[in-house]
């Protein structure tokens, strides 16, 4: 019966018919797993108004199949609706891997299927991988707080499920050799019957955020830990990071005692990053906050403590007062000498 | 009305510990709390009671000793308890535990509104809300902030998303699942404290609901703690010291031509 379950499935993400960042780094996971399987890869879009244009993005970063349901009623977020699509196509495709992001859609939309489709869903995935012969999916999560890592298998049940934590990978780009013909576009005929009437939910308005934190899209991100020692100290900080163009993160600790606001917290807790550039000020290194972290490119710490966690992690270390280091940074920008940056 | 909340005992999350062999965490009642997240979620169960005249069902599912965590509920104004536990539930995941817990909430009286908290502190999977409400086949609304109920089951809600909030309207049964910015929750009153203590709690098991046993604890979970491991995350780190020679200076200097190799870019402001 495992047999009858083949192909990556990614579920993609859209807002108002144009694709969302989280699609990308989908379709670079499953195109990771799809190759070492030698198998084919397909991303399904709910939406409404989706453009063929649209779609073939995902084709040329390498989707094989675009699977589109597209229906007005599927234009704003209703769980069991969507579900229901979700379900209907994988009782009639039958994927071996369904891969969705760990977004407040993805999230709610995922478990809603596996209960339907009695598929295992691992949640929050930071690494995934795939055994070439079985096709068991090796899904890795932080667990117990963030202070170990788990890897899960779900043996029995097809298809194997797992959420993806936002910016835990980069997006795919578009591949050489690869345009419009190189996959292809499936629309959904009709939304699958509601035997008892549907319970659809209304959405009446959007607010949207008031401040924009962007630090998950930005390419470099300063973070301070708590070597900071008090919130005023954290005006050198942000003073550094509007130089280089940077967001500004924190620590866990950071946040708690209030020096900064949750929305900056990168961490198991809180955001995870994958910037060009990471720099830690005063952060010693907590497995919890380097589950938010880790696959940044580049990551520079500056740190008191030689022994600090953060070095292990570091491809340029410091070692020295952030209070230091940090206006020696800003003197050699005004001196003109920060070529990096340009 | 009938509403149902969701309670979860689990341990203090400093005290969290997995069993090596089973790569389950290890619950022992020593250090066990109710699940902070879930008390959001009682918390507007019973804002809702006081305003509809609603009838609260405390669920949890756990061992014998998880009846203290209803308690504790039923202590903050909670009408009623079910503790859903059996040796042969033990080590299910978050699809078993949702199917267990619609079964034992199908022989519980009629629902309006079930209300989850977000996710538990210990398993972090925030799956049992939406898969419990596919397996009782009932639309559901996640991270939901706000919460308010007209006549005959209307309601309005809204839900915290990445950037914004979705204002909603909809009709009762629901599930939702909750976060922290729903309400502040109240704490328990020495009245309910002591009708609490001496209040019966239902206990359901394999002798009542009478399940698949191939669906549920540690064989029917579909998803297997495969192993545990310490992150092995290291990188071949350069290091600096800005505390000899020429100090800080030195170091900037070092790590500025360091950075110019990596081609970082993106230019400042």
């Amino acid at each position: 019966m495992k047999e009858a379950f083949s192909g990556i499935w990614i579920i993609a993400g859209q807002r108002d018919g144009e694709l969302l960042r989280i699609s990308f780094e989908l379709i670079a996971r499953g195109l990771e797993l799809a190759r070492k399987r030698n198998t084919s890869l397909t991303a399904v879009v709910f939406g409404a108004g989706m453009t063929n244009k649209e779609l073939y993005r995902l084709i040329r970063c390498g989707a094989d199949r675009v699977i589109v349901a597209d229906f007005p009623e599927l234009d704003k977020f209703d769980l069991e609706l969507h579900a229901a699509c979700l379900t209907a196509l994988i009782n009639e495709y039958k994927p071996e891997v369904v891969l969705a992001g760990a977004t407040t859609t993805g999230r709610s939309l995922a478990p809603y299927a596996a209960m339907n489709v009695h598929a295992g869903l691992t949640a929050d995935c930071t690494g995934l991988d795939i055994d070439p012969e079985s096709g068991l999916l090796i899904q890795t999560r932080p667990a117990a707080g963030g202070n170990i890592m788990a890897s899960i298998k779900s043996p029995s049940c097809r298809p194997q499920m797992a959420t993806l934590r936002p910016h835990s990978c980069l997006p795919a780009e578009p591949l050489k050799g690869r345009g419009e013909s190189s996959g292809v576009i499936l629309r959904m005929k009709q939304l699958p019957p509601s035997p008892e009437g549907r319970n659809t939910v209304k959405h009446i308005g959007f607010c949207p955020l008031s401040e924009d934190f962007g630090i998950q899209d930005a390419e470099k991100v300063v973070v301070v830990g708590r070597g900071i020692k008090k919130a005023d100290n954290l005006k050198l900080v942000f003073d550094f990071a509007k130089r280089i163009g940077a967001a500004v993160g924190a620590t866990r600790e950071v946040v708690d005692r209030g020096w900064m606001s949750y929305p900056h917290q990168i961490g198991l807790s809180g955001k995870t990053i994958s910037p060009r550039l990471y720099m830690a000020f005063g952060v010693s290194g907590s497995i919890q906050h380097l589950a938010g972290m880790r696959t940044a490119e580049t990551v520079v710490a500056v740190n008191t403590d030689p022994e600090a966690q953060i070095f292990s992690i570091a491809d340029f270390g410091i070692t020295g007062s952030l209070f230091d280091v940090i206006p020696a940074l800003i003197g050699e920008i005004n001196a003109g000498n920060a070529t990096w940056i340009k | 009305m009938h509403i149902i909340v969701t309670v979860k005992q689990v341990p203090e999350t400093r005290t969290l510990r997995m069993d090596e062999a089973t790569g389950t965490l290890v619950r022992d009642s020593g250090t066990a709390i109710v699940n902070p997240l879930d008390l959001y979620a009682v918390e507007l169960a019973l804002q809702l009671k006081e305003l509809h005249n609603a009838h609260v069902t405390a669920i949890s599912m756990g061992p014998p000793h998880a009846e203290k965590a209803l308690r504790e509920v039923m202590s903050m104004g909670v009408d009623d308890a079910v503790l859903v536990s059996d040796r042969a539930y033990a080590g299910s995941d978050a699809w078993s535990t949702a199917w267990i817990l619609a079964a034992a909430i199908n022989t519980v009286k009629d629902f309006d509104l079930i209300i989850c908290g977000e996710r538990a502190t210990d398993g972090d999977t925030g799956q049992v809300g939406p898969e419990l409400a596919a397996a009782l086949n009932i639309n559901a609304l996640t991270y939901v902030n706000h919460f308010e109920l007209a006549s005959a089951g209307d309601f309005t809600a809204s839900r915290l998303v990445e950037d914004g909030e979705e204002q909603l309207a909809g009709k009762l049964p629901m599930l939702l699942t909750v976060v922290k910015e729903i309400a502040v929750p109240r704490l328990p009153v020495l009245e309910g404290k002591i009708r609490a203590r001496r209040a019966p709690v239902k206990t359901l098991g394999q002798n009542e609901l009478k399940l698949d046993e191939r669906l549920v604890g540690l064989q029917g979970a579909p998803t297997r703690v495969d192993k545990i491991f310490r992150p092995q995350i290291m990188r071949d780190c350069i290091m600096a010291s800005a505390t000899q020679g020429q100090g800080a200076l030195a170091a900037v200097k070092q790590l500025n031509e360091f950075l110019l190799t990596r081609r970082i870019g993106g230019g400042g402001v």
